[in-house]
């Protein structure tokens, strides 16, 4: 099972030709991913050779779907042109596209959202600025390096990048169902709670990791799904306890303004809906591995 | 990027939100030059990014251009919340006979855009949204079919707006929404938003941010940075593009990932907490491919800040396996050799993830000066803050 990606999913690339496109389609098929081809318009009818496996160019998502069954698009595409790129893929249908571009206008974002709720949310979408979602053992879609982990049954849910890597990494003796970078923009598709629900109801996972950081009131919302909604146990970490009011703190989300989106309130809300919190990376980790060992 | 009120207001005039004519001054000289230019009454006011300042005394009313010159002494130089002032608005002044308020901005958990409209204008929103939540509309906007005239007018009257004032008012609030869509804002704020005695609604203040992601689709943006006003360090990382962020510590921290170098910051604070209340200070996230030039300018900008007494480098090793970054911190010593620079202070690097034991002997055989190695996060920064501790 796992969720949203698995031995099953078969993957594109958006962007295939581009610098990024490129080095991390043949990481993912290294890491045993089906990958099957891609998209670039302008490259339509060409092949790109991946260590000896060669993939068709498409000249479209609908195309690249209906010739390869595709059922899952990483998006590599600079800022300027990505938003056309994940219409263009909810246009389609696809069923999860995953946009690792960092750098989108909120703008932007904003519009895509909005077009995919008004054609009925039919395609999940997992970012921006996010490297993507794991399945250890299955099935990799996106930039989260493969090796670091094993597979388990901890689901893990980011919105960070390295601190995803980290805590996979951390808990690697014990391994991973999924998991899930959610990006760290200010607008992103697939929330920490959509996440904390799809663990909940997989088979598969028996515990739950949320790592969040400073910035929006997302992991307050959480909180309150949490407390209502998830029976399995939950362990959180949160970042930024020490960025001062008002600036960014690399990812475009991570501000605190005036008392918002402190790190504080978040792990209060955390702790109140029954999430034992780390005050580490290491420390939640063990907190996880504990409970996993009682398990 | 957060903008000065007169750079807000200028933004404001260009998409016919109507403003009162006014420049901004350097210089008492300028202050009494613009006052005499707009004649009569001015009001001068200080340019800060902060809010309380007309509390704070830097608002005030001349009524000559003299008055508007001491006025402006006075004001240039002040100390508001941290921030100095180092210019002032000169504007005409304006009756009252209304305060009104309003704003766009994203709202992030709904994933749209918000207008937010209140007849209780000119002071504090949020102390209005603690006491009395319902005088504030909340109106959310598709980001797909914007505000058009009707939309304006509807989000004017959900705010319960005086009935002579709605068409001017959705007017202005239609003008807003340009600003905010066609220069990328993530937030355009009136308040107040006034109707003078005469009837005419006019925005007196103005707050804008910028959204920094469209700068490519907006190069005009450019022109509204203040290098001046940022950390002279700050400004050098921004020449290196580097992502930094000056802080009051002593502890430099460089690693890789926003999440991570947050983490960092904040496991340093906790080990500094044992070890004479240390703190870091800086936040620099060097990203995935920590490549020796990027390693090495991270480095240089972090030891010129002479607060610094020792350094934490905390890299996580994902695609970029650890023996490359390892190679990477070498290369970056052999860089500021060359540039004359020597590396006084403790360095703790702490490598994990792919190929750590590689990385680790790589550091260990070439023994850099000052360099030591601890293999987890928490322990690294431990001693990271007790070195910093003893450099004190």
């Amino acid at each position: 099972m796992a969720i949203f990606i698995d031995e099953s999913s078969t993957v594109i690339v958006q962007g295939i030709t581009g610098s990024e496109g490129t080095k991390h389609g043949r990481r993912m098929l290294a890491a045993g991913t089906n990958v099957v081809g891609g998209v670039n318009a302008r490259k339509a009818g060409q092949k790109v050779d991946f260590d000896g496996t060669s993939l068709p160019v498409f000249g479209s998502v609908a195309e690249a779907m209906s010739e390869t069954g595709a059922d899952v698009s990483v998006a590599f595409v600079p800022p300027a042109f990505c938003k056309d790129a994940v219409v263009e893929a909810i246009d389609a249908q696809i069923g999860l596209l995953i946009v690792i571009t960092e750098g989108m206008p909120v703008h932007d974002a904003t519009s895509f959202w909005a077009h995919a709720v008004a054609t009925g949310n039919k395609t999940r979408i997992v970012g921006p600025n996010c490297p993507g979602v794991a399945s250890p053992g299955k099935s990799n879609a996106g930039i989260i390096p493969a090796d670091i982990t094993k597979p388990g049954r901890i689901g893990l849910v980011s919105k960070s990048g390295t601190l995803t890597y980290q805590m996979m990494y951390e808990l690697r003796d014990v391994g991973f169902s999924t998991c899930v970078g959610i990006g760290g923009d200010p607008v992103i598709g697939t929330t920490h709670i959509d996440c904390l629900r799809a663990f909940e109801a997989d088979p598969e996972t028996d515990a739950i990791v949320m790592i969040g950081e400073i910035g929006g009131d997302a992991e307050e919302r959480a909180a309150e799904v949490i407390d209502a909604e998830i029976s399995k146990p939950v362990v959180g970490y949160v970042a930024g306890f020490t960025a001062p009011e008002g600036r960014t703190m690399g990812h475009a989300g991570a501000i605190v303004s005036g008392s918002a989106g402190t790190a504080a309130a978040k792990q209060q809300a955390l702790e109140a809906a029954g999430v034992r919190v780390g005050r580490t990376p290491s420390a939640a980790a063990q907190l996880m591995r504990e409970l996993m060992q009682g398990h | 990027m957060d903008l000065y009120e007169y750079q807000a207001k200028e933004l404001f005039a260009k998409h016919g939100v109507p403003v009162l004519a006014g420049e901004v001054a350097t210089t008492p000289e300028q202050a009494r030059e613009i006052a005499a230019r707009i004649g009569g009454e001015t009001v001068v006011k200080a340019q800060v990014k902060t809010g309380g300042r007309g509390k704070a005394g830097g608002v005030k009313l001349a009524t000559s251009p003299d008055e508007a010159a001491e006025k402006a002494a006075l004001i240039l130089g002040m100390d508001i919340k941290g921030h100095t002032v180092h210019r002032v608005l000169v504007t005409q002044a304006s009756d009252i006979a209304e305060e009104y308020y309003f704003s766009f901005l994203l709202d992030r958990s709904g994933r749209t855009f918000l207008a937010m409209a209140s007849v209780e204008g000119g002071v504090e929103i949020e102390e209005v949204a603690h006491t009395n939540p319902d005088a504030i509309a909340r109106v959310p906007v598709d980001a797909l079919l914007g505000v058009d005239a009707a939309t304006a007018r509807s989000i004017a009257e959900a705010a319960h707006f005086p009935a002579e004032t709605l068409d001017q008012v959705a007017d202005v609030i239609a003008s807003l929404w340009t600003v905010f869509t066609e220069e990328d804002a993530t937030l355009v704020e009136v308040n107040p938003m006034v109707k003078t005695p005469d009837g005419k609604v006019i925005a007196l203040d103005g707050k804008v941010t910028l959204d920094d992601n469209a700068s490519f689709r907006r190069p005009d943006h450019a022109g509204f940075a203040d290098p001046a006003a940022a950390d002279p360090l700050e400004a050098r990382a921004a020449e290196k593009h580097l992502n930094y962020v000056k802080l009051d510590g002593e502890v430099g921290i460089i690693g890789n990932g926003a999440g991570l170098v947050m983490s960092t910051l904040d496991v340093v604070a906790y080990a500094g907490g044992m070890h004479g209340g240390v703190k870091p200070a800086n936040f620099l996230d060097i990203g995935g491919g920590a490549s020796a030039e990027v390693m090495a300018n991270g480095l240089q900008i972090i030891l010129s800040d002479p607060s610094v007494r020792s350094v934490f480098v905390n890299v996580f090793g994902g695609i970029t396996s650890c023996d490359a970054v390892a190679n990477g911190i070498v290369a970056a010593f052999a860089l500021l050799e060359q540039s004359g620079e020597t590396v006084t202070r403790p360095l703790v690097v702490r490598l994990d993830g792919n190929n750590a034991g590689v990385g680790r002997r790589i550091l260990t055989q070439a023994a850099l000066p000052g360099v030591r190695q601890v293999d987890t996060m928490d322990g690294a920064a431990d001693q990271a803050a007790e070195l910093a501790a003893q450099g004190a």
